[in-house]
């Protein structure tokens, strides 16, 4: 089962339809800890800021329970644009607050120098990506993705960042470490680029010691 | 790089798909969910949807018919029309909705804007201005559907809007509306001046110059409704051309 995490911050439905178009059989969007236990694929998806966000995992006594999956059941986790940052250890946007501590780093502000490069960063921007992370096989160079975001995880160890795209500045949009995936952009919503990724996703199963 | 987003608008009115001209003349064209899943197969952008009947019947957000049309919608999509409570948005949102579109109860109740903003954070909210020039210099935004006059100055709401945390203004000319003349530049110009977050110009396109003009004049991305329904143009067409005039587009 592929659990979809209800955090009460997200569009669940456009992620479980996406999903569920890449070929998952069996998607449930769930805020129980024991279909958290049960899955073989977890998605924490994500719109919306760092705090609500923090405090509604808080509030649904999901977090030390994503954080078990991740590092020690070693389970296949995807984290899209909110549910990214929030794998950091803090987050910077309206004030500082604890994020999930699964990634090293901070979640903070893009920085923009030209009036040119408007905030947020919204539409459909290429990547550059790494061929040996397995979420982009079968992808064409410098694929388009779809973001909507201002923020980003600045991870302290950069050799989990598997693509970058440049806007303004050039940032880490997807991480790769072991088990865990995370992208920035919106698989979801990036027509048939994402729809091929959440596939690729969904077929890690076997690739936990990678 | 970032692409210039080309968007089509999808205006229903009481489960009909409809078109309009300066607001008015609504023709009925069809079934507004069968058009979403034929612009998805098109592999477009993005996709607006507005429920024009909303704000002057002053009923519900049509659940029924997003939930129904994000069956299949691997774009992004941004429901408006008549959404006036974070209780609203948050249903909207959870069922397949990706941004709201806030237009008349922004403006009644402009707190509205910023609680929306900080709870799903200001890249889902986008506002939508209606504006009409009411002489050479000065245009003024209206509200309900194009209805009703605020007397206020278009810039001066768009700056408004950007500070209380709208992640993008849907910026819309009502004397443009569905002439198939070209967007109205003037505008366009002025509240890319005024504000820096991102414009969606809409109102006016009908060939593929237009959308050229309209991202030359300051525009992040473009809308259009009436050139898909009434001409051979696609979304491709016109992004075929885009890019041969230099603009970054998602082919």
């Amino acid at each position: 089962m592929i659990m979809i995490v209800d955090y009460g911050m997200s569009n669940l439905r456009s992620v479980a339809k996406a999903v569920e178009a890449a070929g998952g059989r069996s998607v449930k969007v769930s805020n129980k800890l024991l279909d958290l236990q049960a899955a073989t694929h977890i998605i924490l998806p994500g719109q919306g800021a760092f705090p609500d966000g923090m405090a509604n995992l808080k509030k649904g006594k999901l977090i030390e329970g994503i954080r078990h999956q991740i590092n020690t059941l070693k389970k296949p986790f995807l984290g899209i644009c909110l549910g990214m940052q929030l794998l950091a250890t803090s987050g910077h946007e309206s004030g500082v607050n604890n994020g999930l501590n699964i990634i090293s780093g901070k979640t903070i502000h893009l920085t923009v120098k030209e009036k040119k490069y408007k905030l947020p960063h919204i539409g459909w921007n290429d990547i550059a990506y790494n061929i040996k992370c397995p979420l982009f096989k079968g992808l064409s160079k410098s694929p388009d993705f779809y973001f909507d975001h201002s923020y980003y995880l600045e991870p302290l160890d950069s050799s989990i960042t598997v693509a970058t795209c440049t806007y303004g500045q050039t940032f880490p949009v997807t991480f790769w470490r072991q088990n865990l995936f995370a992208t920035l952009f919106h698989p979801e919503k990036s027509q048939t680029n994402g729809i091929k990724l959440l596939k690729n996703f969904i077929q890690t199963q076997f690739q936990y010691h990678a | 790089m970032l692409k210039t987003r080309l968007i089509p608008t999808v205006l229903f009115k009481d489960h009909s798909l409809v078109k309009s001209v300066q607001f008015a003349n609504l023709r009925m064209l069809g079934n507004p969910i069968q058009t979403v899943k034929v612009y998805n197969a098109r592999n477009v952008d993005e996709l607006v949807f507005l429920d024009i009947g909303a704000p002057i019947d002053n009923h519900e957000p049509q659940y029924e018919v997003v939930s129904e049309i994000s069956e299949d919608c691997f774009m992004p999509l941004t429901v408006g029309g008549g959404i006036k409570t974070v209780g609203q948005i948050r249903r909207l949102l959870k069922i397949g909705a990706d941004k709201i579109a806030l237009n008349t109860y922004a403006f009644k109740s402009p707190s509205l804007i910023r609680d929306a903003a900080n709870k799903f954070g200001s890249q889902a909210i986008v506002v939508s201005i209606d504006v009409k020039r009411v002489n050479a210099n000065r245009y003024e935004i209206f509200i309900t559907g194009g209805k009703q006059a605020t007397g206020i100055e278009v810039t001066k709401w768009a700056k408004e809007v950007a500070r209380r945390g709208a992640g993008e203004i849907l910026l819309t000319s009502i004397d443009h509306d569905g002439q198939m003349l070209g967007y109205d530049l003037q505008l366009i110009k002025a509240i890319a001046k005024a504000i820096n977050i991102p414009i969606i110009a809409s109102g006016g396109a009908g060939k593929p110059e237009h959308f050229v003009s309209a991202i030359k004049n300051g525009a992040d991305a473009v809308a259009a409704a009436s050139i898909f329904h009434y001409t051979q143009y696609t979304p491709q067409s016109i992004k075929n051309y885009m890019r041969r005039k230099g603009i970054p587009v998602r082919l």
